[in-house]
């Protein structure tokens, strides 16, 4: 038969949901059809969204951990003036590491690790678009995760900074391979980012349950397409920047070096062009857990949707405008101090518009203050002082004094934390549940959430004013009798009450994956399609493809809900709807679980690691990386039998 | 609590494949072109950043590239535009045998683009660790040459997957639609880059 005859060839018989194929024996089908294999081989092959989703946030969580005994071995040097506990060397590289875990191998990929999980829940499809590529992008975050803490064993970890500024990074003032170490981390999680931006786009555009409109998409499915389109337009820069970056020091380019007409300011542009976006790429998740949680919660939903849609999309294009209010120090024309100035105080405006509309459910709703609204609230408290001070140095003259002090490291953590941390701890506990099937401890969740949030406004407030006093960011020590002892030992107690406050949270959640309270698929009563998925959700995640009619399906489903039927049961199998009414279009056939994207990172990985030591890697390690990404892309089996119409 | 299913649509006679936006991997190219494009943009403002640091462009007494190899390659690339088009358009229709005539000549023709693009290094007038000039030139052709390599890999591995009976599944015409597509995004991603190396260094000498 030709393609063309096949095109029009009638549908034969194969199974398929519908009323005649349902309930046990169904779910029993599918689960063969859709489960991947046991064993390691199946582990590395496994394409599952949740199962990578969990991967990437338990990977997050770790690096989060060792990021957080830097910090702790940091805070302890700084006690005490004149302290010897850490060399300067030494200190160097452990701010380095802590920012650069945090932020390349901590806050994104968890975000991205949360929306891997939830968003084909949330969207009410079976699986992510393109999911061998997002198992590739966990395999390459990991990689080059491990790449950076291997080195940092092996004392050759990066000492620059997080932001790996030029000159300093640069041939001439860092011999030696910790600068390559770093640049090749940011090509490896860059990667990994830009892959997951992509599956997520997709999936989100095309995947949605029918009758799920753009108007009636979950706000966290909005922040995610926010985010994920952020980070297709701002993570090239850093990726181009790092190249540029190796290319200077293992080829000789003259990027950014002065003395060929190259300009370290180079630098800047292209790393903070990413680099405050990065920051909205952080948050929003942050506010889209927090929209997710008040509704629940407040049992009524959001106010003001399209305001807080269309702020999470005016905020994810204002991001773009801002990256020179990083940069103030280094001297602009008159007209870009004002320009940016501006731009930086403006994107105040759609953040503050979703916290008038939190607040506004809140008001119109009954709040249940549970350990996930605690967390809003933390956030919200928090997250609009580090708001406050972010307006404040938006100021030039205030900028000029307090950067580089330890008022930007208060007002970055206060953002960061506030904004991303505070409403990830609240997200896991609240989703947990549809995880794990069990509840988290709510008496632990409490103490741990106090903890955490007094801890951290200990450990932070007092910074705001060792930074007013001058004390600068990045010195491993200060002199004694200048005032700053007492603010550093309160930091250091209040980091200590934060570490006991995660080390409790990380007791309640292993505690409550073995002897949590069975959850049923809906403990919180909550409105979203994730929740009528099983919990744990079967690794099909639904057995008929769920109808949306309402922002809120489940609590308009009144005990029953409405489902389209039709879809292969032997056969992997998608359903994809259009981009904005979400009608019905296309049975896309499914992916079955492979080991390449885990053996075409290894190709890849070899390439990245073994180019750090020589260019000619990039030549010769093409091959092996070439051969793999083929082999993947390569048909394995011939197409499944008995498919209707092409039209 | 568990929900009742009430039975709506059957979407059992929906198709399996689509061109265009109703292709999911449509999307998936069009992503990595978003994504590759704002990287050549920003080589791009990288160019202008650099070149505002200089009095002349060509810095003197360096010469601008020599056009010749350049302009052939341009020529040549838009001309495979034509067998690139015929492909897209057979396989927007299942036209299996027209894909399989026309391939290799997606598989040779870059050949020549190829060996074109070693005498356009050739011609460029200075090297990359001359000075920021020559890095940004140098960064521009090499960032395209690997545009030209990865998709001639792809067009290969396409080419020996429709002559097998693979080639038969209707999903695979899409891949060849998509492909097509990406072609069109290297070779109109080359023009800009080729104004960029051949003509502003003459034009602010």
């Amino acid at each position: 038969m030709t393609p063309a005859e096949k095109a029009k060839a009638p549908p034969t018989t194969v199974p398929r949901d519908g009323p005649d194929l349902t309930g046990p024996e169904l779910e029993a089908r599918l689960h063969r059809t859709w489960a991947r294999p046991r064993g390691l081989i199946g582990w590395l092959s496994s394409v599952d969204h949740k199962e990578i989703g969990v991967r990437y946030v338990v990977t997050a969580l770790i690096f989060f951990a060792m990021a957080g005994l830097l910090a702790l071995h940091m805070r302890l040097q700084l006690a005490r003036p004149e302290s010897n506990l850490m060399t300067p060397e030494l200190y160097n590289e452990t701010f380095t590491m802590h920012g650069s875990t945090m932020m390349f191998l901590f806050a994104v990929p968890v975000m991205q690790g949360m929306q891997i999980y939830l968003t084909p829940l949330m969207a009410g499809t079976r699986n992510m678009a393109f999911p061998r590529l997002t198992a590739f992008s966990y395999w390459m975050y990991l990689s080059g995760g491990l790449m950076l803490w291997i080195s940092h064993v092996m004392n050759i970890s990066p000492d620059n900074g997080w932001f790996s500024y030029v000159p300093l990074a640069g041939p001439q003032f860092s011999p030696g391979k910790r600068a390559d170490v770093w640049a090749q981390m940011i090509t490896f999680t860059e990667v990994a980012a830009l892959a997951v931006a992509v599956t997520l786009t997709t999936t989100i555009l095309k995947q949605r349950a029918p009758g799920m409109t753009l108007a009636r998409m979950p706000i966290f499915l909005w922040s995610t397409l926010v985010t994920s389109v952020m980070v297709i337009f701002s993570m090239p820069s850093v990726a181009l920047a790092s190249s540029m970056l190796i290319s200077d020091r293992s080829v000789g380019t003259q990027f950014f070096n002065p003395a060929e007409n190259g300009d370290a300011l180079l630098w800047q542009h292209l790393f903070w062009f990413f680099g405050h976006p990065e920051v909205y790429i952080i948050f929003l998740p942050g506010t889209a857990f927090v929209s997710e949680i008040v509704v629940t919660f407040c049992r009524r939903s959001i106010h003001g949707y399209s305001v807080v849609a269309l702020s999470l999309v005016a905020t994810g294009i204002l991001a773009f405008g801002l990256w020179v209010h990083h940069m103030f120090a280094t001297g602009l024309p008159r007209v870009g101090y004002s320009f940016f100035t501006a731009a930086s105080m403006s994107v105040a405006i759609p953040t503050g518009l979703q916290i008038f509309c939190w607040i506004a459910t809140m008001w119109e709703g009954r709040p249940r203050l549970t350990v996930p609204m605690l967390y809003v609230i933390g956030f919200i408290f928090t997250f609009v002082i580090g708001g406050l001070s972010g307006v404040i140095i938006a100021s030039v003259p205030l900028d000029l004094q307090l950067t580089d002090t330890y008022f930007i490291v208060a007002h970055l953590h206060y953002v960061l934390i506030g904004g991303g941390v505070f409403p990830l701890i609240g997200a896991i506990t609240y989703w947990f549940p549809k995880v794990t099937g069990r509840m988290m401890s709510e008496r632990m969740g409490k103490i741990a959430f106090w903890a955490l949030f007094l801890g951290f406004q200990l450990a932070f407030f007092p910074m705001h004013i060792s930074g007013l006093m001058g004390m600068p960011r990045r010195v491993f020590t200060y002199p004694a009798g200048m005032g700053l002892e007492l603010p550093n030992m309160l930091s250091t107690i209040g980091a200590f009450v934060v570490a006991a406050a995660v080390l409790l949270f990380v007791v309640n959640l292993v505690n409550s994956l073995f002897r949590g309270v069975p959850a049923g698929p809906n403990p919180w009563d909550a409105p979203s399609l994730e929740w009528a998925a099983s919990s744990p959700p079967a690794p099909y995640n639904f057995p008929h493809i769920p109808v949306v009619e309402s922002r809120t399906p489940l609590w308009d489903a009144d005990g029953s809900l409405r489902v389209v039927h039709g879809l292969r049961v032997e056969e992997p199998e998608l359903l994809l709807t259009t981009v904005v009414s979400a009608t019905p279009d296309i049975r896309e056939p499914g992916v079955a679980p492979s080991p390449w994207p885990f053996l075409s990172t290894i190709a890849t990985a070899v390439v990245f690691v073994c180019s750090i030591f020589s260019p000619w890697a990039l030549v010769f390690g093409i091959v092996p990386a070439g051969i793999a990404l083929t082999a993947w892309f390569w048909p394995k089996k011939p197409p499944p039998e008995g498919e209707p119409v092409i039209v | 609590m568990t929900l009742r299913h009430v039975f709506a649509d059957d979407v059992s006679e929906l198709p399996t494949n689509a061109f265009s936006h109703r292709s999911l991997t449509w999307w998936g190219v069009i992503g990595f072109m978003v994504i590759e494009g704002t990287a050549f943009g920003l080589v791009f403002a990288t160019y202008f950043f650099l070149m505002s640091h200089e009095q002349h462009w060509a810095p003197q007494p360096l010469l601008p590239p020599n056009p010749l190899a350049g302009t052939l390659f341009t020529i040549i690339i838009l001309a495979t535009e034509i067998p690139n088009t015929m492909i897209k358009k057979a396989a927007e229709k299942y036209d299996l045998a027209t894909v399989r005539r026309l391939l290799p000549w997606m598989v040779g023709v870059p050949l020549l683009l190829f060996v074109l693009r070693g005498f356009e290094f050739n011609s460029l007038n200075v090297n990359w660790y001359d000075n920021a000039y020559g890095s940004v030139l140098w960064a521009l052709l090499v960032l395209h040459t690997t545009h030209i390599g990865t998709d001639w890999v792809d067009t290969v591995v396409l080419w020996r997957l429709m002559m097998t009976p693979h080639g038969e599944e209707p999903r695979r015409f899409s891949d060849i639609d998509e492909n097509s597509l990406y072609w069109r995004f290297v070779w109109l991603a080359w023009l800009p880059i080729y104004l960029l190396i051949y003509l502003v260094p003459r034009l602010f000498r």
